[in-house]
């Protein structure tokens, strides 16, 4: 059982002029085998918590606190928390030419294991999952996200999750710029890490559509860079009807 | 490209008609033809004169102190020509066998000067069995020497050659190589010199009829190493392929500069050369010179650079220059960057559990694959990607 504390969270990023502030104190708790879906209108500084959680040097936490089963989150460097068992998948993942898919999972998967996984046992791993999220053989070759459309991005982001198996995973807008079948490949790629790992999941999203397929335990409305609100999976619902008005008015970022 | 896409500090691309011009002018064999340059030419303005120790204007040629073996193979004759009195007609007859014109100083110098040459002749038709090796052992970098190289390739022939720079000299070299009609062969030419070196290096490759031609250099070591090839064809359907890989360190100034003269038509080439540098003042320099002749019809040409600086402090220049003189072409580009590495990278990597050391090496080794993957002559590939993990070790990485 591992529990991720968020404890009134501000951050900055670092910018050509003065820092500027971003979060301005979140409250979150999330655990095994939970969902918690982040809703909030662009710009209100979900990805912003989301790389914050990762380490991602831009992001400046001023104060507040982190921590992973008691452990101090903000003092590990980005490959130690997820070595811990924090994991983020990104909106925008990043394209890294000359490396290959197949190299990368690897040096990923020893780093987060602690030791290289048996050669047979991981091919076959790799193979079924990859066959899971319907992503073709050849990928496996190709550098990693270089080219990918965005959907090929997102379901290798969702790969990269079931073979790590965090013991906390932020899926940062995983659902954006997806047709409806990758949606729910994605989905359940979620939904089987999940199943197979207990793991919990912040979903953060702009939309409700993703939670036709993930079913959320609790859903958690952002603006302004904290959670306004926090409700049962019928809060989506209204969020569906009325739009985030009730939450921005007023509000300034 | 694994890195943030700047502008090159050299400025931006030149496509102009100074090419054929001013930056290679017709030659001529007499030294009394080219003045000492004073460093403001636009061939020489990257090159940092006081580090040259004379070579680029009088600098006394004395005997040679570089060690010098070769591998043997069927098919391929290697020897020294010039030290009796009856080769004097042959080492005369190799100067400029490959129609290589010196327009500077120093070029006249060697070819007028050189008491020998080192000939590897690969006879017709071979088909040569492993890669012929050639290594330079210097020994001495306060003595400053002229060498000349003819690597003559029979038609039809089939072989990869290996020249292996180590040690400590000063040294001006020309190397010509000529790939008779309908040849495949590979030159590879590998500069990892000990700290003192200072080695200028003219390369020139005449490509015959049909024939294909793989010219690699591979820069390391050295003080300052700067290293041109210029490239003609002997008749049409030639194919060149130039590649490059250079890891500079802190005070070195590796440069690298082409210049592919498509004299006939229906030829290709290729050029891709990759550099890395780090560490304070580590200084590359690489000019892309393509001139494309009225009579070159059906021409097709790219070149690419690209730089990635490891550390602050370093500075790589990127010039490519495109000259086009007929319209009547398959196609002509060119590409240059100089970035940065790129932390975005690393965040990525590391958001994995990849260690920091790790991830750079990943992203070094990916960024270098591309060259890698084309060098063809394994154990060059291999001898490659050992000096990048041992450049790589230097920083830490
Ligand atoms: N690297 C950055 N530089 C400058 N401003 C940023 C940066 N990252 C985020 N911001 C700003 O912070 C706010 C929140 O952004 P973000 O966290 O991306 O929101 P969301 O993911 O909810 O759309 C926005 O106003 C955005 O412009
Ligand atoms: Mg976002």
């Amino acid at each position: 059982m591992a529990t991720l504390e968020i404890r009134d969270l501000h951050v900055s990023v670092l910018t050509d002029e003065a820092p500027k502030e971003i979060l301005r104190g979140v409250d979150l708790t999330v655990s095994s085998g939970e969902t918690h879906a982040i809703m909030g209108p662009n710009g209100s500084g979900k990805s912003t918590l989301a790389y914050s959680l990762a380490g991602h040097p831009k992001y400046q936490v001023t104060s507040g606190t982190v921590s992973l089963d008691g452990e101090d989150v903000l003092a590990m460097t980005v490959d130690q928390r997820a070595r811990a068992g924090l994991f983020l998948a990104m909106q925008y993942p990043v394209e890294i030419p000359g490396v290959s898919m197949t190299n990368f999972l690897r040096t990923a998967a020893t780093a987060v294991r602690g030791e290289a996984p048996p050669i047979r046992k991981w091919v076959k791993e790799v193979k079924e999952a990859m066959a899971g999220l319907e992503i073709e053989p050849e990928f496996a070759e190709r550098s990693v996200n270089e080219g990918f459309s965005g959907g090929e991005k997102k379901r290798h982001e969702i790969l990269q999750l079931e073979l790590l198996k965090p013991k906390i995973a932020v899926l940062d807008e995983t659902d954006s710029g997806l047709d409806i079948d990758a949606l729910r490949v994605v989905s359940e790629g979620v939904n089987t890490y999940q199943a197979n790992n207990n793991g919990g999941v912040l979903l953060i999203t702009h939309y409700t559509r993703i939670l036709r397929y993930i079913k959320p335990d609790a859903v958690h409305v952002f603006s302004a860079g904290r959670v306004v609100e926090s409700g049962g999976a019928e809060l989506a619902d209204e969020l569906e009807t009325n739009g985030y008005v009730r939450f921005t008015s007023g509000a300034t970022v | 490209m694994t890195v943030t896409e700047a502008p090159n500090v050299a400025g931006a691309v030149e496509t102009n008609a100074r090419v054929a011009t001013v930056l290679h002018p017709k030659g001529s064999y007499e030294v009394a033809d080219h003045p000492v340059p004073t460093g403001k030419e636009e061939v020489w303005r990257f090159t940092p004169f006081r580090r040259l120790r004379g070579l680029q204007a009088d600098a006394e040629f004395q005997p040679s102190a570089i060690e010098c073996e070769w591998t043997s193979h069927e098919g391929v004759s290697i020897r020294s020509v010039g030290g009796t009195s009856e080769e004097a007609d042959e080492l005369r007859s190799l100067r400029g066998a490959s129609g290589f014109l010196p327009n500077d100083r120093v070029t006249a110098r060697i070819l007028d000067e050189v008491p020998s040459s080192l000939l590897v002749d690969v006879a017709e038709n071979a088909e040569v069995d492993g890669t012929v090796v050639v290594t330079l052992s210097g020994t001495d970098a306060d003595v400053t020497e002229a060498g000349h190289i003819v690597l003559r390739f029979g038609a039809n022939s089939r072989a990869d050659v290996v020249l292996n720079h180590q040690g400590s000299t000063t040294i001006a070299q020309v190397v010509e190589v000529i790939a008779g009609d309908g040849s495949a062969v590979s030159v590879t030419t590998v500069q990892d010199w000990a700290d003192d070196t200072v080695h200028l290096g003219f390369h020139h490759v005449s490509v015959g009829r049909d024939a294909k031609v793989k010219h690699t250099a591979l820069t390391f070591g050295g003080d300052l190493v700067r290293i041109s090839t210029s490239v003609d064809y002997a008749g049409p359907g030639g194919d060149a392929e130039l590649l490059g890989l250079y890891y500079a360190d802190a005070g070195q100034h590796l440069e690298h500069r082409i210049f592919v003269d498509h004299d006939a038509p229906h030829c290709k080439s290729n050029a891709l050369f990759k550099g890395a540098l780090q560490g304070k003042s580590a200084r590359t320099v690489w000019i892309g010179d393509v001139l494309i002749r009225e009579s070159a019809e059906g021409t097709q040409t790219y070149e690419m650079n690209r730089n990635l600086l490891l550390t602050p402090g370093s500075r790589a220049d990127s010039v490519p220059n495109l000259e086009i003189e007929t319209g009547e072409i398959v196609g002509a580009g060119h590409a240059s960057a100089t970035g940065r590495f790129d932390d975005e990278q690393l965040f990525y990597l590391m958001s994995r559990g990849i260690p920091s050391d790790v991830a750079r090496r990943l992203v070094v080794r990916g960024f270098f694959g591309e060259v890698l993957l084309r060098l063809g002559v394994p154990s060059v590939v291999e001898r490659a990607s050992e000096t990048i993990e041992r450049e790589l070790a230097i920083t830490g990485y």
